[in-house]
């Protein structure tokens, strides 16, 4: 089955590759239409969600504000869901997309994946307070709340001896986390960032350093992946790393300090 | 005794034929595998004892004088006999559990009961109303003779229970009842929604990790039919053991 599927990518893909050449440079496009196109979510705050006026406002679309501007071209969000966002690519309904999509090889085959990523979601523990936790060693023989089938609680109890709790669905842990059955809950640290900011997580925090980062990838077409396009693109997440725009971006919206991004930003400069 | 031969053996399994059983030659999937056994069989012979134990007492309260006790017992059974099981799980765990709370040394509020505890009062409390209505069944086939025959001997009603009445509906209880703990014993696996590091919920961990679902399903099949198995092979030898040679209800 995984090997019919891998033929079917491959062979769409060599479609694309064949058939690339044929379609209008996207870079030209843009700037002979004076307006930039970029995919992000409107749902997922803060990274890409609505304001009280309507607007698509977050870290992604500041992001895709700079791309706007480094063009010199006005700025056009579209929003798009997890389900979408790629077709939206391929169709070129949307320029450029930035929508907190993990990289995986599966991925790469379908769209054109842009390196450097530009973020990257990991792994943190919401933890009572009371519980002053500190490293992740702390979390030796203590109940830890999951998800039931997270890759992550396998290394987790491996590597620092944590008692997994894991029950079916978010709803469920975060009832036991706030019934003291565990003393953190460890999930995707991109999940917890708005929870801390309401009145009911008051009690709780994020004390533990971010682990087993997996990388999001902006996207274009996979034909024009190293293309201008493609390539402007690579330049310009460089430069964001390099400049400390993405750390600048992430403080703006009040993120917690990213790992992922101090270590890119170390690699780049 | 070093078994490790064993164990490299599956992962030559694995190796040749691609069956891969982590539970074996992965040390740490293995003793979460173990562990989860243990917490299963555990699970099923407290759930079991408790729940034979509320159907006794409740089928001799059943026939109490006190109609405030009669209605208590009728009330309990329709209550967790008409309800789901994984229903009343999710009810005591997370309803009830969340008032029980006391404040711990190190100042964080913990539930008073754990998951366990939950899934085996639970469990005992769901199969216990069946039991009381198959040792009534049982008691009700006792000839009224016998019983008042035990009166006229000047038993108690309590002492007549004991000594003449359960002696012989257990007897009659038993097929009704094997059913009803056999159903009991596959109904542990319902724990893994609490959290409960029992068999369902560990094999479960295990194929998130190591995508062998296949593997896993047909392991839990083969222990199941083993641990059922076991169950009714034992209450069939109790069965043959406790017969009356020529008593016929």
């Amino acid at each position: 089955m995984l090997q019919l599927i891998v033929a079917g990518v491959a062979a769409v893909a060599a479609f694309i590759i064949t058939t690339g050449p044929l379609a209008a440079q996207t870079l030209d496009k843009i700037k002979q239409r004076g307006v930039l196109v970029v995919g992000t979510k409107a749902d997922y705050k803060p990274f890409g969600f609505r304001d009280t006026s309507g607007a698509i406002v977050g870290f992604e679309p500041d992001l895709a504000r700079d791309v706007a501007s480094r063009l010199g071209v006005r700025l056009e969000l579209e929003p798009v869901v997890s389900s979408n966002r790629m077709q939206f690519l391929q169709q070129g309904k949307i320029d450029l997309m930035l929508a907190t999509m993990n990289v995986t090889p599966e991925r790469r085959q379908t769209v054109g994946i842009i390196d450097p990523s530009y973020y990257a979601s990991g792994v943190n523990v919401l933890a009572i307070k009371r519980a002053s936790l500190k490293t992740w060693e702390a979390l030796k023989n203590q109940k830890i709340c999951a998800i039931q089938g997270a890759w992550y609680n396998k290394v987790v109890a491996e590597k620092y001896g944590a008692e997994i709790v894991a029950f079916r669905g978010q709803a469920e842990s975060e009832t036991a986390l706030l019934q003291g059955n565990c003393i953190g809950w460890m999930y995707d640290d991109t999940a917890f960032l708005e929870r801390l900011g309401e009145p009911k997580w008051a009690a709780f925090e994020m004390p533990l350093e971010t682990i087993l980062d997996e990388p999001w990838g902006a996207a274009v077409k996979l034909e024009e992946r190293n293309g201008p396009w493609g390539q402007f693109m690579t330049t310009t997440i460089t430069e964001w790393h390099r400049s400390g725009k993405l750390m600048e971006v992430e403080k703006k919206w009040n993120i917690p300090p990213s790992a992922f991004l101090k270590k890119l930003r170390a690699e780049t400069k | 005794m070093d078994i490790q031969p064993v164990w490299d053996w599956f992962r030559v399994l694995h190796a040749t034929t691609g069956i891969k059983l982590t539970i074996f030659y992965d040390a740490f999937d293995r003793a979460r595998f173990f562990n989860g056994l243990l917490t299963s069989i555990r699970l099923m012979a407290l759930c079991l004892v408790c729940s034979v134990a509320i159907g006794i007492v409740g089928a001799w309260v059943q026939g109490s004088r006190l109609k405030l006790l009669r209605a208590l017992t009728q009330a309990y059974i329709q209550f967790f006999r008409n309800t789901p099981p994984l229903v009343q799980l999710y009810f005591f765990y997370f309803a009830l559990g969340g008032y029980l709370r006391i404040t711990n040394a190190a100042g964080l509020e913990v539930p008073v009961v754990s998951n366990f505890v939950w899934a085996v009062i639970c469990l005992s409390l769901y199969a216990g109303a069946f039991n009381i209505e198959i040792f009534r069944a049982g008691i009700e086939a006792v000839p009224k003779e016998t019983v008042d025959a035990a009166e006229a001997l000047g038993y108690s009603r309590f002492k007549a229970y004991v000594y003449i009445i359960l002696p012989l509906a257990f007897r009659i209880s038993l097929p009704a009842l094997n059913n009803n703990l056999v159903n009991l014993v596959k109904t542990t696996t319902i724990a893994y929604a609490i959290a409960v590091p029992e068999m369902l919920y560990v094999a479960n961990q295990i194929w998130s990790d190591e995508l062998n679902v296949a593997e896993m399903m047909n392991v839990l099949l083969v222990i199941y039919v083993s641990l059922v198995g076991v169950l009714v092979y034992v209450i069939g030898r109790w069965e043959r053991a406790l017969r009356i040679p020529g008593y016929t209800p």
